[in-house]
């Protein structure tokens, strides 16, 4: 994909012409819709089933669901889903085993086609989160051939932020609010004295060959173009939360003794919640399924979390048994020992852990938490050593 | 998703202990998985039981031994095999042992338990190329006499002047035991190495590896020379299923097999 190229303007119609193009080109389209009170990630059949005229309200451990007034379809902040969901779903089967005839054993490996996807109103931290999985999932000496086949055939339509929830920080982490690369087309929401529309800009080849069957306008350079920049600046200045700006891949690298793991240790359920929700973990299990015949085995391959007890499992108990360990490895993952494994930071700013958090864990609030210890330690150190 | 296991048929299986087995598999088919290096591991699937990462105690060509221990479900169904069952493969993983970046010093290797089955296809390399090293050593240490792998080998070994240099220690005595008692650094005293041109490659419990690990640096070992093999739970053995993270270090793509200079400091932190 290369950089944007057209940029053009969507009215409703042309929203709805989009999401039934997608679906005659064969694609599943998934979107945002309102379920079970929050906004998730579903199959459309048409642009009804977006969010219009919802809004959310986040905090940390708090999300509601909120009517707006404007039917802005787009004003919603990231919710309980992410498309992991789609490109590295919660259960895979990776193989199957079958005894033959002979006393042998013959393998397969699984290579069910995959769905063709289209995500329309990706995020901009969302957009990276993709692109941090692409890396760890196919990036590699080994690639994850079922991920790389979902990835390498979905086409991604951004929706840029204009409305910020509380909990988000992607301005901080460098991830957003603007969809600057690696989707297909960029939508803007707009609504104002010109009227509800969608700016939307071309990223790749395919992105203006789906654009050219829509019906669209030329966008004008004032109202459209820089009425798009200027909201989606807006919400630059809004964000909820941001991390502290120090190099947090250092920081956790000096904090792996720290009083405050102890701290977060007391309030954390070691639940696993965030990592259910965070775009990027990318952790999973195996199971081994037998049918009855006791004849044919398959290998299927699930989610895990780092705060399960058995993750660590060893024949002398598990490695990491206590929630400060835990919760540590969650936190310096992320922020720290990825760039060492992957080459970047594995947060993009999302929220998503801070809103679906039950006790209202911050990862912010930690970051900053120990950079203050840190500093402490470091004031202290300093002091002992003038006055020797 | 990863390429499904090749198969491979079980041509012996020798009780090494009570609760060890070491399996040697031969491809079932036409072809094998590719060449294992000393101290790469490969994922082995018990049909109906699982899959889990075993390294090699001898590489024979296509001929892989495992040295297992029936510790867990998957394990225990990989004892029960007999000649002619069928495992499933896939490798190789890992990092090896580089053996051939110790050429022109002593070897050192020291192994705890089950931690000398990875480690004896460094003892078959150096031997098979006598004139290429300097003085070989082994060490072994074992919970007790009847918990020693390869016994017949170590005895050998033991009482021969080599090489390798054999040393054996063992923490609980049995009757009838005439050998040494005591932890396995207590062995290295009665090595025959020079620590400014050795490489130590050390694989056992990690208790083990961090006290032999600091001892050989406190004797001049450089850290990066002493070559220690680690565990930690592994399903894929791809780098993708994040279980064998220890810091920055992915165990099944970084590891098992690295210097000190690089575990020291991920080993000295508790629950890492």
């Amino acid at each position: 994909m290369t950089g944007s190229r057209t940029t053009a303007v969507l009215d409703r119609d042309g929203l709805d012409a989009l999401v039934g193009t997608l679906r005659a080109l064969g694609r599943t389209v998934v979107g945002p819709t309102v379920r079970d009170g929050a906004v998730v990630l579903a199959e459309l059949s048409s642009a009804d089933e977006l969010p219009f005229g919802w809004g959310t309200r986040v905090e940390a451990g708090r999300y509601r669901l909120e009517p707006r007034a404007d039917g802005a379809a787009f004003a919603h902040t990231t919710g309980p889903h992410s498309w992991k969901a789609f490109l590295h779903p919660q259960r895979e089967r990776l193989w199957s085993a079958d005894r033959t005839a002979d006393g042998g054993l013959s393998y397969t490996e699984e290579d069910a086609p995959q769905p063709s996807y289209a995500f329309l109103g990706v995020r901009a931290c969302d957009l990276r989160a993709i692109a941090i999985q692409d890396r760890v999932l196919t990036g590699g000496r080994y690639e994850d051939r079922g991920y790389r086949e979902r990835r390498t055939g979905a086409f991604l339509v951004a929706a840029e932020c204009t409305e910020p929830g509380g909990t988000c920080f992607c301005a901080s982490m460098g991830s957003g609010p603007a969809a600057e690369a690696g989707f297909d087309l960029a939508l803007t929401e707009l609504l104002d004295a010109d009227g509800h529309r969608f700016v939307v800009r071309t990223g790749s080849d395919a992105g203006e060959d789906v654009l050219a069957r829509l019906p669209h306008r030329a966008a004008d350079p004032r109202a459209d173009t820089a009425a798009a920049r200027d909201a989606v600046a807006g919400a630059r200045e809004r964000m909820g939360r941001a991390m502290p700006p120090v190099d947090l891949q250092a920081l956790m690298g000096a904090s792996l003794e720290a009083e405050r793991w102890d701290d977060v240790a007391a309030r954390c359920l070691t639940c696993g919640n965030c990592t259910m929700v965070c775009p990027t973990c990318f952790c999973t299990t195996t199971e081994e399924v037998t049918d009855l015949t006791g004849d044919h085995a398959e290998r299927w391959q699930r989610w895990d979390s780092c705060f399960d007890l058995d993750f660590t499992h060893l024949p002398g108990g598990p490695v990491r048994a206590s929630a400060r360990s835990r919760y540590r490895q969650w936190l310096t993952h992320k922020l720290s020992t990825w760039y060492e494994q992957f080459g970047s930071s594995g947060c993009v700013g999302c929220g998503r852990c801070i809103t679906w958090c039950p006790v209202a864990i911050d990862i912010t609030e930690e970051a900053a938490a120990l950079h203050d210890e840190l500093a402490d330690r470091l004031r202290r150190q300093e002091r002992t050593e003038q006055e020797r | 998703m990863t390429c499904a296991p090749v198969p491979y048929r079980v041509v012996r299986a020798r009780t090494e202990t009570a609760d060890t087995v070491s399996l040697t598999v031969a491809p079932a088919g036409p072809s094998g998985l590719p060449p294992f290096a000393p101290g790469q591991f490969a994922m082995v699937h018990a049909f109906g039981a699982g899959e889990i990462p075993l390294s090699t105690s001898c590489i024979d060509g296509p001929e892989l031994t495992h040295t297992v221990r029936a510790v867990g479900a998957v394990s225990a169904a990989l004892c029960r095999l007999r000649t002619g069952d069928r495992v499933g493969m896939r490798g190789p993983f890992g990092t090896g042992w580089e053996v051939d970046r110790a050429v022109g010093g002593d070897l050192l290797v020291v192994a705890g338990g089950i931690g000398l089955a990875p480690l004896l296809p460094v003892v078959d390399a150096a031997r098979a190329a006598p004139h290429a090293y300097g003085r070989l050593n082994l060490l072994v240490g074992a919970r007790a006499p009847a918990d020693l792998l390869h016994a017949h080998r170590l005895c050998t070994w033991a009482t021969s002047p080599g090489p390798p240099h054999c040393l054996v220690t063992v923490d609980r005595p049995a009757p009838g035991w005439r050998g040494r008692v005591g932890v396995v650094t207590s062995l290295l005293n009665g090595a025959r190495f020079d620590p400014g041109n050795t490489t130590a490659f050390v694989c056992g419990p990690e208790v083990m590896i961090r006290a032999l690990a600091r001892d050989l640096v406190h004797r001049g070992l450089p850290p990066h020379r002493v070559r220690v093999s680690l565990e930690r739970t592994m399903h894929c053995g791809t780098g993708h299923c994040g279980h064998c993270q220890l810091g920055g270090v992915l165990l099944c793509r970084d590891g098992p097999v690295t210097g000190w200079d690089r575990a020291a400091p991920l080993l000295s932190v508790r629950e890492l």
